[in-house]
């Protein structure tokens, strides 16, 4: 029997079987931030176990509040900066060159077809958009992957995700992953991976890939994934071409971790979105999901643009060409915050940022602060923001305040009118 | 061995997640016995204060999909700091099911319809854990006996007092 890529991915990497349900993996890349990472480490120090298995493959980020906002952040920043020097590890990324991990890591072509990763974040889950097996665990899977370099798993069931049809003007990869999560639930893909694929995701780009796969966590999944081809080959080629002759023979190497046809899968759905409109959410789970033309009016106080959903160079393209020569509402403020430096660079070269700060947009570092309410654009009690992050939990941006996820361009529609409006009308 | 039991914690919600658990706000303490004052802070159920309603609790009931979102251990240790070593729900989210029993503690799913027994047992109910017989006694308004099944490579987790303990012997 044909197997799935999450199957060929295990297989590749099996370490151990510990029962019949579980297998324990080698890791090829273990991601760490200073948030779930320092109580690892300082337990690693207790036990006199201060080491990694190898710190060639060990990436290090500040990421989630930097510049430190206080003295507590300001400590995780220190342990987890002390321990990379002193364990050696090089892919350690600080202040003027660190960014949102999600979106950072990939830049700098860690992420292979074939590969695992963990991280101590749930939305670990993105790097599957390489043909990698990326999962989310917690701090004890972190500490476990530093010190030995394996982390277990259940044996992964996949449900396959073709998405067809052609997406219309005005939706994106993040109006997609919200309506299938609305269909599938907070937890219809629990200990399952996500398995995306058809002519939609074929012609998306790595960065919509990204946005698709980031959300898989949404539904549950352990990882989502998508099948490595030309798009995969092209992103990742300044970093693997003293790997292969050409990008067709990129191409082909990665072909040998594409599903077999005769693959099982647990279930199988079908999304034709060429009616799919921009999705936004109205409640407190990320599956309450309506078109967004059932939603407006909705008054917001807050504008955020950014994360490791939708801070990428394409979010901030999309955004602007609704901003264009547009101020946002005196009723709102705006923040974005692009993922990473080079996104920031490169939207300053084309002239993005500009668009944005005339339109009354501030402009913050890469960060992942307010998408998690911990800093940089925290909400008081009462106020809605319309967001293009991954969660609207209730408290999640900050306590008592309501999120509205939606794409970058949904976002930046909504910022210049002060409500939730179809974006479609300002195209 | 590790005992598990005691005064139960009913949360009567789907999907209560790790934000709700330990807000993100709290992620910058250092040590987990710190997290302890800020234990379901943010979990709005009608009529529920966390910190007096989590006091003297050992063992949580829940619904389904408990611990979804972020895959903070954090939702894990501020139950651990409060002497909670045990969940009991419909089903859980995999990250958080990992972390309880990486942490060498119990996440235990039942049918529904255990579940609801459980819930239709009223306040005051004590449960005690048999993991070798895998079996949980809960008494209050009366008494409800039912089995449960934990993966042997789960339960080794929790026997070794959790997967560093478990793995720094064998890898």
């Amino acid at each position: 029997m044909g197997k799935t890529i999450t199957e060929k991915i295990f297989a590749a990497h099996k370490r151990d079987v510990p029962s019949d349900n579980n297998v324990v993996l080698d890791i090829d890349v273990v991601m760490c931030h200073e948030i779930t990472t320092p109580i690892a480490v300082n337990d690693l120090k207790a036990r006199g176990m201060d080491r990694v298995f190898d710190p060639k493959k060990i990436k290090v980020v500040i990421d989630h509040v930097t510049p430190s906002k206080d003295s507590k952040t300001a400590t995780q920043a220190k342990i987890l900066r002390d321990w990379a020097r002193r364990n050696n590890i090089t892919d350690f990324f600080d202040i003027g060159a660190n960014g949102v991990c999600h979106a950072l890591f990939p830049e700098k072509g860690f992420i292979r077809p074939g590969c695992t990763v963990i991280m101590g974040d749930s939305h670990t889950c993105t790097h599957g958009a390489f043909g990698a097996f990326a999962a989310g665990v917690g701090t004890t899977d972190l500490e476990v992957g530093i010190l030995k370099g394996v982390c277990s798993f259940r044996l992964p069931e996949t449900m396959k995700i073709t998405i067809t049809g052609k997406l219309a003007k005005g939706v994106y990869a993040k109006d997609v992953i919200l309506r299938i999560i609305k269909e599938l639930t907070v937890n219809g893909a629990t200990d399952k991976v996500m398995e995306f694929c058809g002519p939609v995701v074929d012609g998306m780009s790595m960065e919509g890939r990204m946005t698709l796969c980031n959300m898989a966590i949404e539904a549950g999944a352990t990882c989502g994934v998508c099948l490595p081809d030309r798009v995969t080959a092209e992103y990742l080629w300044p970093f693997i071409q003293d790997e292969y002759a050409d990008i067709d023979a990129a191409v082909e190497a990665f072909r040998k971790w594409h599903s077999d046809a005769d693959a099982r899968y647990v279930a199988e759905k079908t999304f034709d979105v060429s009616a799919l409109v921009p999705q936004v959410t109205y409640g407190f789970k990320p599956d309450e999901v309506k078109d967004i033309t059932g939603m407006v009016g909705t008054k917001v106080d807050q504008v955020y643009m950014g994360s490791c959903t939708n801070g990428r160079i394409e979010d901030l393209r999309a955004g602007a060409e609704i901003l264009k020569g547009r101020k946002i509402a005196d009723n709102v403020r705006a923040i974005l915050s692009p993922a990473t430096p080079k996104v920031y660079n490169q939207a300053m070269e084309e002239g993005l940022i500009k668009i944005y700060m005339d339109a009354g947009f501030c402009v913050t570092n890469p960060t992942c602060g307010a998408c998690l309410g911990m800093s940089n654009g925290v909400l008081a009690p009462g106020e809605v923001c319309a967001s293009t992050t991954n969660r609207n939990f209730n408290g999640r941006m900050g306590k008592g305040g309501m999120v509205h996820l939606m794409s970058p361009v949904s976002a930046a529609a909504a910022a210049v009118k002060g409500y939730i409006v179809d974006p479609r009308e300002m195209m | 061995m590790k005992t598990f039991g005691g005064p139960v914690l009913f949360l009567d919600r789907n999907d209560i997640n790790t934000d709700e658990i330990i807000p993100a706000k709290y992620l910058t303490e250092n040590a987990k016995e710190d997290l302890k004052p800020f234990i379901l802070e943010d979990l709005k159920l009608p009529g529920f204060d966390p910190a007096a309603d989590a006091k003297g609790a050992k063992v949580i009931v829940t619904r389904s999909n408990f611990g979804c979102g972020s895959s903070r251990e954090h939702a894990v240790w501020v139950f651990e700091v409060n002497d909670i070593n045990v969940v009991i729900a419909e089903s859980f989210a995999r990250i958080f099911r990992q972390n309880m029993f990486n942490c060498g503690m119990l996440a235990i799913e039942l049918p529904k319809k255990d579940i609801d027994a459980l819930f239709a047992l009223g306040s005051g109910v004590t449960i005690s854990v048999d993991m070798d017989k895998e079996t949980l006694i809960a008494r209050g308004s009366r008494e409800f006996t039912c089995k449960f099944a934990l993966n042997s490579f789960d339960k080794d987790l929790v026997l070794a007092g959790g997967w560093l303990a478990y793995a720094d012997k064998k890898y």
